[in-house]
């Protein structure tokens, strides 16, 4: 029989994990999202191709079978040993990738829904293409996308449970080893409630920077 | 010589025809109203001379700077009124900041807004907005000034404090284009005036001359503001 403050606190590190799988893929997949809707916005032909194929893929595949496949490739393909470190490179890489192709695409409508005229009052002005970009055009389009941003993440914090496939020792794979060691479902529900205030402070978070953006 | 000269421009969109073979000069000083009918092409004139639409043929010669009055204001919302005047003066002409800053208030205090330089154009009347979108085109010090109808986006109550605006630039000699559908504004404030019909220059010459023409599609046009 498990001790509730065990369970608790066992819990709570593999909160801690699913937290860092959160921020990490914040971290890469925000900037990579908007590296390929450039890409998939470009006048160039191939790159606004590879971009489109990139993101359909990503988008069209399930993300738990990409993460088996990032995983699994460096031993199948080149067959290079599986070090314990490569399981956490390893999520963060296929989840800020999927995740990048989903960011991507919310760029891409948040600028294509900023109207023509501000880049030509921009371009009159004299303002350099550059300029435009990250004076006049970026600041809008994260505007516009934020409620979008905000579903995202939510369900990104739901996302990280799956990085159990490959034995992450994150909040929900800890969860599912406490439930069949106890032979009860109490550690799977206290993880959800665990999942829910994460997502609660997540929504309330995203909820003060639309504040904080709404003076225009 | 001339400030601005526009010569034989031509200008196709989708294989038809929009501007015709258009030439006309503006002379430092002078205040050119372009008039006609929706369609004629006036905006495609202005769009030309100000780089946001290619010509496929003609010239254009200019060698100074300009600025551009959109219709539809074209503020930048997520900047001040004070940021939307000074942020290309500093930005992108590299002046000092404090220098800009000083004439980004006397022209808010010209267009009667000194109280709004911390306001967001979402604040803002239209008329607010038209006259602040004019300060942030004069705050670059342009040698000439293009309008492209300046008031038809605003209820009619309240384009008069736009044009008011305008008529003291004209007053100070400002050079600019206007095209506009406020026929008696056109009277009073151009000297130059150039009827546009379907791609055309169809008449042009003073007020007094353009307005007392006997051209049946200028005074088919004209007719239709007599009310
Ligand atoms: N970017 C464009 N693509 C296709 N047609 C255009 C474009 N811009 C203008 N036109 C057409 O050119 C003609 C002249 O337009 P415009 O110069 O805007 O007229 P005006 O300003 O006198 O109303 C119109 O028939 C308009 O539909
Ligand atoms: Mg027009």
């Amino acid at each position: 029989m498990y001790l509730f403050s065990t369970m608790i606190s066992e819990l709570s590190f593999g909160l801690i994990t699913s937290i860092e799988i959160f921020l990490l893929t914040i971290l890469f997949s925000m900037p990579l999202g908007l590296a390929v809707a450039l890409g998939r916005m470009s006048k160039i032909r191939p790159i606004q191709w590879i971009m489109k194929a990139y993101i359909s893929i990503m988008r069209g595949t399930p993300l738990m079978l990409q993460l088996i496949v990032i995983f699994f490739a460096p031993y199948y393909v080149f067959g290079i040993g599986l070090s314990s470190d490569y399981r956490m490179i390893a999520v963060i890489l296929a989840f800020s990738i999927n995740y990048a192709a989903y960011f991507a695409e919310i760029y891409r409508g948040g600028f294509e829904s900023i109207p023509k005229g501000q880049t030509e009052a921009a371009q009159v002005l004299g303002y350099s293409k550059f300029q435009t970009f990250y004076m006049i055009r970026l600041p809008q389009m994260f505007k516009i996308v934020l409620p979008s941003i905000t579903n995202e993440l939510i369900t990104l914090v739901k996302d990280t449970s799956l990085s159990f496939v490959i034995a992450i020792p994150e909040m929900f794979t800890v969860a599912k080893q406490i439930a069949a060691a106890d032979s009860s479902i109490m550690a799977l529900l206290v993880a959800g409630v665990f999942y829910y205030i994460f997502n609660i402070i997540v929504a309330w978070f995203m909820e003060y920077v639309e504040k904080r953006m709404d003076y225009y | 010589m001339s400030l601005f000269e526009m010569k034989n421009i031509k200008k196709s969109f989708d294989g038809k025809e929009v501007l015709k073979d258009i030439s006309f000069s503006v002379e430092k000083g002078q205040v050119l109203a372009i008039i006609g009918p929706s369609g004629s092409g006036k905006s495609t004139i202005l769009r030309i001379a100000t780089g946001l639409e290619t010509k496929d043929a003609g010239d254009i010669l200019f060698d100074g700077t300009f600025g551009l009055v959109f219709q539809d204001f074209n503020l930048f919302p997520h900047h001040s009124v004070m940021k939307n005047i000074t942020n290309a003066p500093v930005k992108v002409q590299k002046r000092d900041k404090k220098e800009v800053n000083n004439v980004a208030k006397d022209l808010l205090k010209k267009m009667g807004l000194e109280d709004k330089e911390n306001n967001y154009p979402s604040q803002l009347s239209g008329g607010e907005k038209q006259r602040v979108s004019i300060a942030r085109a004069l705050a670059m010090n342009p040698d000439m000034l293009f309008f492209d109808e300046p008031t038809s986006a605003l209820d009619p109550e309240i384009t008069g404090e736009v044009l008011k605006v305008i008529q003291d630039l004209a007053k100070e000699h400002m050079t600019m284009v206007i095209v506009t559908h406020e026929m008696n504004f056109a009277k009073n404030v151009a000297d130059h005036i150039i009827f546009m019909d379907d791609g055309y220059i169809v008449e042009e010459g003073t007020p007094e001359e353009v307005f007392g023409s006997d051209n049946q599609r200028m005074k088919e046009f004209l007719g239709k503001f007599q009310d």
